[in-house]
């Protein structure tokens, strides 16, 4: 009975010196993008998107019919149309799958330009508020607070019956309208970056405000910015089928899912499939964009969605 | 007595603000309904009224006076509860509007009445099962509600109970204007819900957020050590000292019910303001547009501002800080 002598056996080879010091200076940790995607909420919420996106952007070109080509008396359930027709006709009986594959681009393209010029137009307000503090930040939120004091449907409203649903006008009020939202998110973070050491470092240093808005403080606030974005364009995409549904589209007669839902209403009973198609592709894509967002939240580490946003 | 002298120069201050606001509020309406094209004189008549008429209807409706004086009249008609008359109804706007304002208020009561208690109750419950299957699951669907427009739940509730899976509610709600809505209460429950499920995502979840932090507060911890059940941690010291950012949230919520109530009254056609402004953006009815908008945006203002005193009241640090 021999007890083998392991430890003399196997040398322990020698660690390599680790520079720990240096390794924390240049390995940043993984970019908020990256660690939200890792999250299956925010996967499932891009899946959601990209094909609700994909259907947006391309499904005209698959539609069996011209958008305005008349297929059969309205709302007729499948089966009884004089053309085939997978979902039956609607309100004008057209066929519904054709109007669906069409009526998504103009909500999803204004939607996102909206969200961008807000994001634009929020993001340079909230940097200048919190770079400049004093009489000039006053200032700035004041207008915003004025902005914020109209529900968005209604300023969106009130706007669209004065100069008409163009598209153009849709994505300026819709984008000035979100843009104090986010304005106040980029200034909330933004004061707390001002304070601190580099910034100092950078006006000693003789850098331009511009510099310093742009290179300092703006990677500073790209994580909240990032799980904003995506709860702009959720709200976006509510408020422009929104104002769709209440009958504002810059042309009545094309297909757009908010109208869809509108026009098709009455003819629920006898052909639904008018009235769930566009409903269905709203709520998949807004709970898309929604889980994105809620993702990149959990990301960034305990940013509260419940700001509350009326 | 100092303590009390602080909060109400701190209730002076923000009321103070809001008119300011609200004033700039009234140059942005009144300015903005100046770069219209069309005369509104001109679009009363119609296109064959002759000039003189036009002329002589400017004058009667002061359009031919300088903007200023158009402007003060204007404010201190709404100031003082004289608003003028409707274009298109040819009638004073406070006998127009007076019943839909009703309606609305009623529609906006019933649905805050429901969602705060919901809300806290949600709330509370998430934040005691935290990271539990019932906070999961609730937060996962707060999230879904929080997302979809809410005409698109209405709808889907109107699919599912009154036309294609069961015929248990009203899709639309027949009341005429002048009688009133509670007449109706069947009608009313699919309205409300609609905009109870679109503030409940957000009230609880701030509610959750705050008693979380309260829940782990050391007075809490006294009170579990004492011996007091957990129900009573729960509703007696957690939930009074969260109440600050519920209140917040709950004055934005009001505000958004101003603007959901527009659609939520177009897909039930409900005889609401939101039908009023609607017709008076069809027609151009530019006094009542005007009057609806400022009306909404004094709604939001005063609420912001009793949300703010209200956070100041139940805190007591807030309050000692303004001494």
């Amino acid at each position: 009975m021999s007890v083998p002598n392991h430890p003399a056996e196997t040398p322990v080879p020698p660690v390599p010196e680790l520079d720990l010091s240096s390794a924390a200076v240049t390995e940043r940790p993984p970019g908020v993008l990256r660690s939200g995607l890792r999250l299956w909420r925010t996967r499932v919420g891009l899946i959601f998107v990209t094909i609700l996106v994909a259907i947006a952007l391309f499904g005209r070109y698959i539609a069996p019919y011209s958008e305005s080509k008349g297929i059969a008396l309205p709302n007729q359930p499948p089966g009884e149309t004089r053309l085939p027709s997978t979902f039956g006709s609607g309100y004008k009986g057209q066929d519904v799958w054709t109007r669906f594959l069409y009526g998504g681009r103009p909500i999803l393209i204004s939607a996102f330009l909206a969200t961008v010029l807000a994001l634009f137009l929020g993001t340079l307000i909230g940097l200048v508020a919190a770079y400049n503090r004093g009489k000039l930040d006053d200032f700035l939120m004041r207008v915003m607070d004025v902005i914020l004091a109209l529900p968005q449907i209604i300023a969106a409203l009130v706007v669209l019956s004065m100069f008409g649903a163009t598209t153009t006008v849709i994505v300026l009020t819709v984008g000035i309208s979100t843009a104090p939202r986010i304005a106040r998110v980029v200034r909330g973070t933004a004061v707390s970056v001002v304070e601190r050491d580099f910034v100092a470092a950078a006006e000693s240093l003789g850098e331009s405000k511009t510099r310093i808005l742009i290179s300092e403080l703006l990677p500073n606030v790209t994580a909240p910015l990032l799980v904003e974005a995506n709860l702009r364009l959720t709200f976006s995409i509510g408020v422009i089928a929104g104002i769709g549904f209440l009958g504002f589209t810059p042309d009545p007669s094309a297909a757009n899912w908010g109208l869809m839902i509108f026009q098709n209403k009455g003819g629920i009973v006898p052909n639904h499939w008018g009235v769930t198609l566009p409903v269905a592709a709203l709520a998949l894509l807004t709970i898309g964009t929604g889980m994105m967002g809620d993702g990149f939240s959990r990301a960034t580490g305990g940013i509260d969605r419940a700001r509350g946003d009326a | 007595m100092s303590n009390n002298l602080g909060v109400v120069r701190f209730v002076a201050r923000r009321l103070a603000l809001g008119v300011l606001t609200l004033l700039i509020v009234s140059l942005v309406v009144f300015g903005a309904t100046q770069l219209l094209p069309s005369d509104p004189a001109q679009s009363i008549l119609g296109r064959n009224a002759t000039v003189a008429s036009v002329t002589a209807l400017r004058q009667e409706l002061g359009l031919d006076q300088p903007k200023l004086t158009q402007y003060t009249k204007w404010l201190k008609g709404i100031v003082t509860g004289d608003p003028g008359r409707s274009y298109a109804a040819k009638v004073p706007i406070t006998s127009y509007i007076s019943d839909r304002v009703v309606n609305s208020l009623f529609l906006l009561v019933l649905a805050s009445i429901i969602s705060i208690p919901v809300s806290l109750w949600l709330g509370a419950h998430s934040a005691r099962k935290r990271d539990k299957t019932f906070d999961n699951v609730a937060s996962n669907v707060m999230l879904g509600l929080a997302s979809v427009p809410e005409f698109v739940i209405g709808i889907i509730l109107i699919i599912l109970f009154s036309t294609r899976v069961w015929h248990l509610l009203p899709a639309v709600i027949q009341t005429d204007i002048g009688q009133g809505p509670w007449t109706n209460m069947t009608g009313m429950i699919l309205p409300t819900v609609v905009l109870v499920l679109g503030a409940v995502p957000y009230i609880s979840r701030t509610a959750r957020a705050a008693i979380i932090e309260v829940l782990e507060s050391d007075y809490v911890e006294m009170a579990r050590l004492k011996g007091a059940p957990e129900r009573i941690v729960l509703w007696r010291h957690a939930m009074p000292n969260s109440l600050g950012p519920v209140f917040q949230v709950i004055a934005l919520n009001v505000a958004y019910f101003a603007g959901g109530v527009i659609v939520v009254e177009a897909l039930f056609n409900y005889q609401g303001i939101g039908g009023a402004l609607r017709d008076a953006v069809n027609t151009r009815d530019l006094p009542v547009i005007q009057f609806l908008v400022m009306s909404l945006a004094a709604v939001y203002v005063l609420t912001n501002i009793a949300a703010d005193v209200a956070t100041v009241l139940v805190t007591p640090r807030l309050r000692t800080r303004l001494q």
